[in-house]
């Protein structure tokens, strides 16, 4: 990479105070993200959603966020005033939450929602950001964007929902985009045509992409770059290409644990967890 | 004998002008040892007619013969002993104030089981989980725990038919996989009964035998496992799921 890369994290931890003491629920993690789509996989628990909202600082106390660095186009986000990090959030760095069911306002319209997300971080006026509301609905592949915008958030499915989500991100025109489980309360069939769009979005607009999953293989098939966490360490990191070559037992297990259509097996490898693994030090994901 | 036969199964929600039909004039069967896969998107009705089958709603027409018995408005309580059902999400199927003790031993007393002290204890050991579970509330239980128990908690009656609505897609893969396998277990072990609903072919295509593909309430094509594997599917709606769950495999 020959510039200097948009997120840049190194030795991140992410703490949370308990009854029965400190739980460490990231343990040191270090990676950075250029203009390129780096996928984030693990089982739940393993630090992943809370690597992704570390980078947003969208921790609250008791949550505790520690790293030796952490920043956005060289700007530090651990010691950034709150009023900093509110036009950071949605207008660099951008978010797409698992379930468009929670995250979108069930008492606005689309369209008020919309608006509202490209106002907040752009001077522009109403009919103007209307205009661009429309356009973006368009690029999402949604069909009459003028009726879709005046429709609340309960009159609309579940792929759609997601789609107006990726429109609602991308309308400030982020360098960022955060993609947290993006799909799995999607059907099947419309996973792909979600990721697609994203996928397109993303290339087109020369953004980087974190994309945290759980599914290894729709990872693999999104993703340039793939860090495999497991209790709140990377243990591997490799290029979506050579996925099948990897190596640590963690990454094999996943793979082979996933029924596969085409290529039946009469019982599934389960997965036999070392101790070991949560001890080996964190693999860092930097280029 | 087949263990459950359905004929023109319609069922539908509210009524007058906002009558929905959720299931529309299905007809299949499952012989008595099989595993039958229900597949479709959210909101074709596979879920629905797991749920008609158990009695969950009673808007319903048709023809529905399970074990033997003709199923008609109510349900005899011989019939809860030979059908029942294991749900989507173990957070929400299981009383967040009882423990996997009485969780038990309440399903068994039901239905006038003997010896449930020792019964309990081999249902335990049936499902994976030791004896070190039984007096454990469902919140110290990780998702994968929970699903075993509600595993057996099915199975503690022992009945002959089990529906199993999504039981894996709450779970992370590699809990996925070991819960895969103790069905696939208890199936041998107790001659089981299968009619699972997923959206992922995969999960279907490792545990059944046979699949219906539903697209709005209605079966698009009933198929052996093995012709899909072979992509022999006649319909396009069921190409076109085929296709878009080999495309996220690869």
């Amino acid at each position: 990479m020959t510039q200097a890369p948009l997120l840049d994290v190194e030795n991140l931890w992410v703490r949370f105070q308990t009854r029965t003491g400190v739980f460490d629920a990231v343990r040191g993690v270090s990676f950075t993200l250029g203009r390129e789509r780096l996928g984030i996989v693990g089982e739940s628990g393993s630090g992943k959603s809370m690597t992704g909202r570390a980078v947003l600082r969208l921790i609250r106390p008791p949550g505790m966020i520690e790293a030796d660095r952490l920043e956005v186009h060289g700007e530090d986000i651990l010691t950034a005033p709150e009023k900093r990090m509110r036009q950071l959030r949605g207008g660099r760095v951008s978010m797409i939450m698992q379930d468009p069911k929670f995250s979108l306002n069930p008492v606005m319209t689309v369209g008020q929602q919309l608006v509202e997300a490209l106002r907040a971080h752009e001077p522009v006026s109403r009919g103007e950001a209307r205009k661009r509301a429309l356009e973006m609905l368009d690029e999402v592949a949604i069909r009459d964007p003028a009726r879709v915008l005046d429709l609340y958030p309960h009159e609309v499915s579940g792929g759609m929902g997601q789609r107006i989500m990726i429109a609602m991100m991308l309308l400030p025109n982020p360098e960022i985009l955060i993609a947290d489980e993006p799909t799995s309360a999607l059907d099947v069939s419309v996973q792909l045509q979600v990721l697609d769009i994203m996928d397109k979005l993303v290339r087109d607009r020369g953004m980087g992409l974190m994309f945290i999953s759980h599914d290894l293989n729709l990872v693999a098939k999104f993703c340039d770059r793939i860090a495999i966490m497991y209790a709140g360490r990377i243990v591997e990191t490799c290029k979506a290409g050579e996925l099948r070559n990897a190596q640590h037992p963690y990454t094999l297990g996943l793979l082979n644990s996933v029924p596969d259509l085409e290529h039946p097996r009469a019982r599934l490898e389960v997965l036999k967890r070392d101790p070991a693994w949560r001890e080996a030090p964190s693999v860092s994901a930097r280029t | 004998m087949s263990a459950i036969d359905i004929r023109n199964l319609d069922v539908w929600f509210g009524h007058g002008a906002d009558r929905s039909d959720a299931v529309r004039d299905v007809s299949f069967q499952v012989a008595d040892g099989e595993s039958f896969g229900l597949v479709g998107e959210s909101g074709s009705g596979k879920s629905t007619i797991l749920r008609a089958i158990a009695g969950l709603v009673p808007t319903w027409s048709g023809q529905m013969t399970v074990a033997g018995e003709a199923l008609g408005a109510r349900r005899s309580k011989a019939f809860y002993r030979k059908v029942q059902m294991v749900f989507q999400d173990p957070y929400a199927s299981l009383h967040p104030r009882q423990t996997v003790d009485r969780v038990l031993s309440e399903a068994m007393a039901l239905h006038g089981v003997q010896d449930i002290d020792t019964r309990i204890g081999r249902l335990l050991d049936d499902v994976g989980l030791g004896p070190g579970f039984r007096f454990r509330y469902p919140h110290q239980l990780s998702g994968g725990q929970r699903q075993r128990v509600a595993i057996a908690r099915a199975l503690a009656c022992d009945p002959a038919i089990v529906l199993l609505d999504e039981p894996t897609s709450a779970l992370d893969v590699s809990v996925q996989a070991e819960i895969l396998n103790l069905l696939t277990d208890l199936r041998q072990e107790h001659k089981l009964t299968y009619v699972m609903v997923s959206h992922d072919l995969g999960v279907v295509g490792h545990l059944c035998e046979r699949i219906g593909v539903m697209q709005e309430g209605r079966f698009v094509e009933v198929l052996a496992v093995d012709d899909m594997r072979r992509q022999k599917a006649r319909e396009p709606y069921t190409r076109h799921l085929l296709e878009s769950s080999i495309n996220s495999i690869r």
